[in-house]
């Protein structure tokens, strides 16, 4: 089970207090209508699935109730850090892909 | 290849079994080859079979960076079943289980397909609502399916707990008689045995680390044993498809996730047949060893670690024991995972990419072993003729640009 720290609790907190959100980081697009049908599935379907670092959204559900986001090693399953919503990641890697 | 036979067992009883033949080669690789597939657990080693069996194919490499069928293959809970909602999942998984019913005499190996029938229990009206939809639906597609009540699931299943009150209660289930389980290893290695046999090299412990394109075309591999020239590129990667698009610089609308399954002691028949539930979680058959065979379901956040939380296999567990209290003192002996590649639908992707002569087949998620013939069978085609099998066209990638889904998820009981 992971041990999750929560930015705004400022504790480290059991896995199974959280629920996951997928990838972070993925903004929504301004103008949709200006969008190609390629670049709106890009937006809704497609995800980089990295092995390796990823970052990814998660929800303090039996916390304090808000989102944040957190950069994983998804084949180690190490968490590097953990930040709120609208900053951005210290780590960054791209082992598994472009954006 | 000496077949497989009664009289051959026999034979081979005078020189106490220490005679049998390899049942395939494991050769070096050789410098090019027609087609490569990536990828050598059931649904590779399958399309290497119909490449040359149905389309004469044979300067094929099956490159498999473990050891064969050790990935998802030889992980999974063996549920074979064709009941799907929509005609286009309808279709290629009927298709897979007609592939099925003639498979041991075809490969001459015994799969040990058996059809015991497959139970999707329902909890509540609305379970029961989508569960008649759904019947109602394959019947029209020509699959047996049957709506059950209670009772006739308890006649069927005697264990089951048919108590109103618990938290779970059964209100009733589909019932497909002609779905069932299958050896899984055995797939693998008679596919294997069955190509190899045609001429396909097998080559284990060879792992693809890069697909070298020139002019927007494929022209071979990189692997840890050099470079493998190919025309072909065919991509059947499971949990790895992420990695392997990263590969050819294209991305896939996959995520990986850890899928758990556990195995108990073995014990005197008390099931004999497969009890699934969606809302729950919980899947459970009985080998022909005895053990009951439990699959739990995926990870909650995306991974690629061959395991998975504890807390689902305990849910797992315990929907388990109120659904058969009979069972609540049976010790466990293991529990494993594999990282199944889930898409957006529910369904798989079998398809061209935009670099020519490089074909994906994935996206099979938690339910793709039912498939492992069928896969093969129309993906070996859409390669040989660079065009896609009738029954592979709606699974293309381009689905998530047009908009085409074929939205299995929720509609069917879709796990497994
Ligand atoms: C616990 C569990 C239970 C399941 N239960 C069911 C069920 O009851 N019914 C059902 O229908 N389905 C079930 N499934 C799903 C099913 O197992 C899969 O959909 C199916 O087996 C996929 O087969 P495959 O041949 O595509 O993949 P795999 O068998 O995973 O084969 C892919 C192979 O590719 C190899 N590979 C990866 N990367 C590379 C590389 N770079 N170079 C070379 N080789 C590489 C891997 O080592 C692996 O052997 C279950 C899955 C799991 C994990
Ligand atoms: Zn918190």
């Amino acid at each position: 089970m992971l041990q999750i720290y929560c930015p705004y609790c400022q504790e480290l907190r059991e896995e199974t207090e959280f629920s996951y959100s997928g990838e972070a980081h993925i903004a929504r697009p301004l103008e949709p209508q200006q969008l190609t049908d390629a670049q709106w599935a890009d937006y809704l379907f497609f995800r980089t699935n990295p092995r390796g670092i990823h970052h990814e959204m998660w929800y303090h559900a039996s916390g304090c109730r808000r989102y944040f986001n957190a950069t994983r090693n998804t084949q180690t399953y190490e968490i590097y850090e953990t930040y709120p919503l609208g900053q951005q990641p210290a780590l960054t890697c791209d082992i598994g892909g472009k954006r | 290849m000496e077949r497989y036979s009664g009289f051959s067992l026999f034979k081979h009883a005078f020189s106490h079994h220490e005679n049998w033949q390899k049942a395939w080669h494991s050769p070096a690789p050789k410098p090019s080859y027609d087609v490569v597939i990536v990828g050598g657990g059931g649904h590779g080693l399958a399309t290497a079979y119909y490449l040359a069996k149905q389309h004469g194919i044979t300067r094929v490499a099956v490159l498999e960076k473990g050891y064969l069928g050790g990935g998802n293959t030889g992980r999974n809970t063996t549920i074979v079943r064709s009941n799907y909602l929509w005609d286009e999942a309808a279709r290629l998984y009927d298709h897979s289980l007609s592939l099925w019913q003639g498979l041991s005499q075809e490969l001459n190996y015994n799969v040990m397909f058996s059809q015991r029938g497959v139970l999707n229990v329902g909890h509540n009206l609305q379970d029961m609502r989508d569960i008649e939809r759904r019947v109602n639906a394959n019947r029209l597609n020509g699959i047996d399916a049957e709506v059950l009540d209670t009772k006739a699931v308890k006649e069927l299943v005697p264990i089951i707990n048919d108590s109103p009150n618990i938290r779970y209660p059964v209100h009733g289930a589909s019932w497909q008689a002609s779905g069932g389980v299958a050896r899984h290893d055995a797939v693998a290695w008679g596919y294997a045995r069955a190509a190899n046999s045609l001429g396909v090299d097998l080559i284990q412990q060879c792992e693809v680390t890069g697909i070298r394109r020139q002019a927007g075309a494929v022209v071979g591999v990189e692997t840890n044993l050099g470079f493998i020239a190919a025309a072909k590129v065919a991509c059947v990667v499971a949990g790895s498809s992420g990695v392997m698009a990263a590969h050819a610089d294209i991305r896939l609308p996959l995520e990986s996730y850890p899928l758990q399954a556990l195995v108990s002691e073995p014990i005197k028949p008390v099931l004999d047949t497969v009890v699934m539930s969606n809302a729950v979680h919980a899947y459970v058959s009985q080998s022909d060893k005895g053990d009951l065979v439990i699959g739990a379901g995926i990870d909650t956040y995306n991974g690629y670690g061959q395991r998975g939380s504890f807390q689902i296999i305990e849910h797992t567990v315990s929907a388990i024991c109120e659904l058969f209290p009979v069972f609540s003192r049976v010790r466990m002996n293991r529990s494993w995972g594999g990282v199944v590649d889930i898409s957006p639908d529910a369904c798989p992707i079998i398809s061209k990419t935009m670099i020519k002569g490089l074909y994906f087949n994935c996206g099979w998620g938690t339910g793709g072993f039912k498939a492992t013939p069928g896969s093969g069978h129309v993906f070996a085609h859409t390669i040989a003729k660079d065009q896609a099998h009738p029954i592979a066209a709606p699974f293309n990638l381009d689905r998530f640009n047009t908009g085409h889904l074929i939205d299995e998820h929720g509609a069917a009981a879709v796990a497994h």
